[in-house]
């Protein structure tokens, strides 16, 4: 509630709601499209309505939380490294994570002396069927045009400080693959779970905006 | 590592790949009306092919409701930063690396 002392507040006036309801303002082109299609594909038998809902749980189930999981298994087990890099999908598939068929999938590697980073300058592609949607930023303008053309100054803004001579490798993903960054494991987590891996990585580790902390209370632990 | 017929809707049967890992190759600088999927900000650049990803339906076509076969090779360029932006401020070994069809690219000279 707010409070004037300077005049009669008889609350006669229209109040504008705390947060604007999303689908408020007049309907864009695109979305009228989308409706229009969507009803066309539905009355005609082509889709149905729980075909699309079922669609749209499946790219819910799909988090960052997969990703780190296939991530921390990579670096406890050098041989399904090996796979992931080699052949990411068929790796993906034995760890029962089916990437479906819009796209290729590969795996780049973090060194001591290489740094990957992955944008999409062409519109927003990115490893959705591991990963989910992509976060808002990685589909802005600044992101995609400031990424391929100064990725240090970018990398810096998400704290992300690299020696200057290790190499940053930017992958313009606009075509038929998706990337998915394979970050370098931590040396204070020796001896950790799979699970306590996992734990620490996130998102942006999997995309190149971020790497891998260990939290200084966690530093030294060991799993049980 | 190329077949002739993918385990993708997009990929397909088409030529033999021009191109192997380790070649220097040239983005086309031309034009483009309509859908593509080559940056303009490689357009003319050389870099070198560091891996052969498979045959894939192209994507220029496929946008009109085409087929889009014969499918394209498509290969991942590594360019040099420097190569690509002249005043480029970071350091002298970064890259970048663009996935690019075979119909965009020529043997650098």
């Amino acid at each position: 509630m707010h409070e004037h002392d300077d005049h009669d507040h008889d609350h006669d006036h229209p109040h504008p709601p705390a947060q604007k309801d999303h689908d408020a303002g007049p309907m864009g082109a695109y979305e009228v499209l989308e409706e229009a299609l969507r009803s066309l594909l539905i009355e005609k038998g082509i889709l149905t309505a729980e075909a699309i809902s079922a669609a749209v749980d499946l790219m819910d189930s799909r988090t960052p939380a997969l990703g780190a999981k296939v991530v921390a298994r990579a670096w406890t087990d050098a041989a399904f490294k090996k796979h992931l890099i080699k052949d990411t999908r068929a790796a993906l598939l034995d760890c029962g994570i089916d990437i479906g068929t819009i796209a290729e999938f590969a795996t780049v590697e973090n060194t001591p002396d290489v740094h990957n980073v992955i944008v999409c300058t062409l519109c927003s592609c990115y490893p959705k069927m591991l990963l989910g949607t992509p976060p808002a930023w990685y589909k802005s303008l600044a992101y995609r045009s400031r990424t391929v053309v100064d990725p240090r100054d970018v990398l810096n803004e998400f704290g992300v400080e690299l020696p200057p001579r290790v190499e940053v490798r930017v992958h313009d993903s606009t075509a038929d693959l998706r990337y998915l960054v394979l970050p370098m494991r931590p040396k204070a987590t020796r001896g950790w779970s799979e699970q306590q891996l996992a734990a620490i990585v996130t998102r942006d580790c999997m995309i190149g905006t971020a790497l891998p902390k260990v939290a200084p209370k966690a530093r030294g632990t060991r799993a049980a | 590592m190329v077949s002739n017929v993918g385990r993708l809707p997009r990929q397909g049967a088409g030529k033999a790949p021009r191109f192997a890992a380790g070649d220097w190759v040239q983005v086309a600088a031309r034009p483009v009306l309509g859908h593509c999927r080559t940056p303009w900000y490689v357009r003319g650049k050389a870099g070198r092919i560091i891996a052969v990803h498979g045959r894939f339906r192209d994507p220029e076509r496929l946008a009109y409701h085409r087929p889009g076969l014969p499918a394209q090779v498509l290969y991942k360029v590594r360019f040099r930063q420097r190569e690509v932006w002249p005043t480029y401020r970071g350091f002298d070994g970064d890259h970048i690396e663009v996935d690019i069809y075979e119909h965009w690219l020529e043997p650098a000279s």
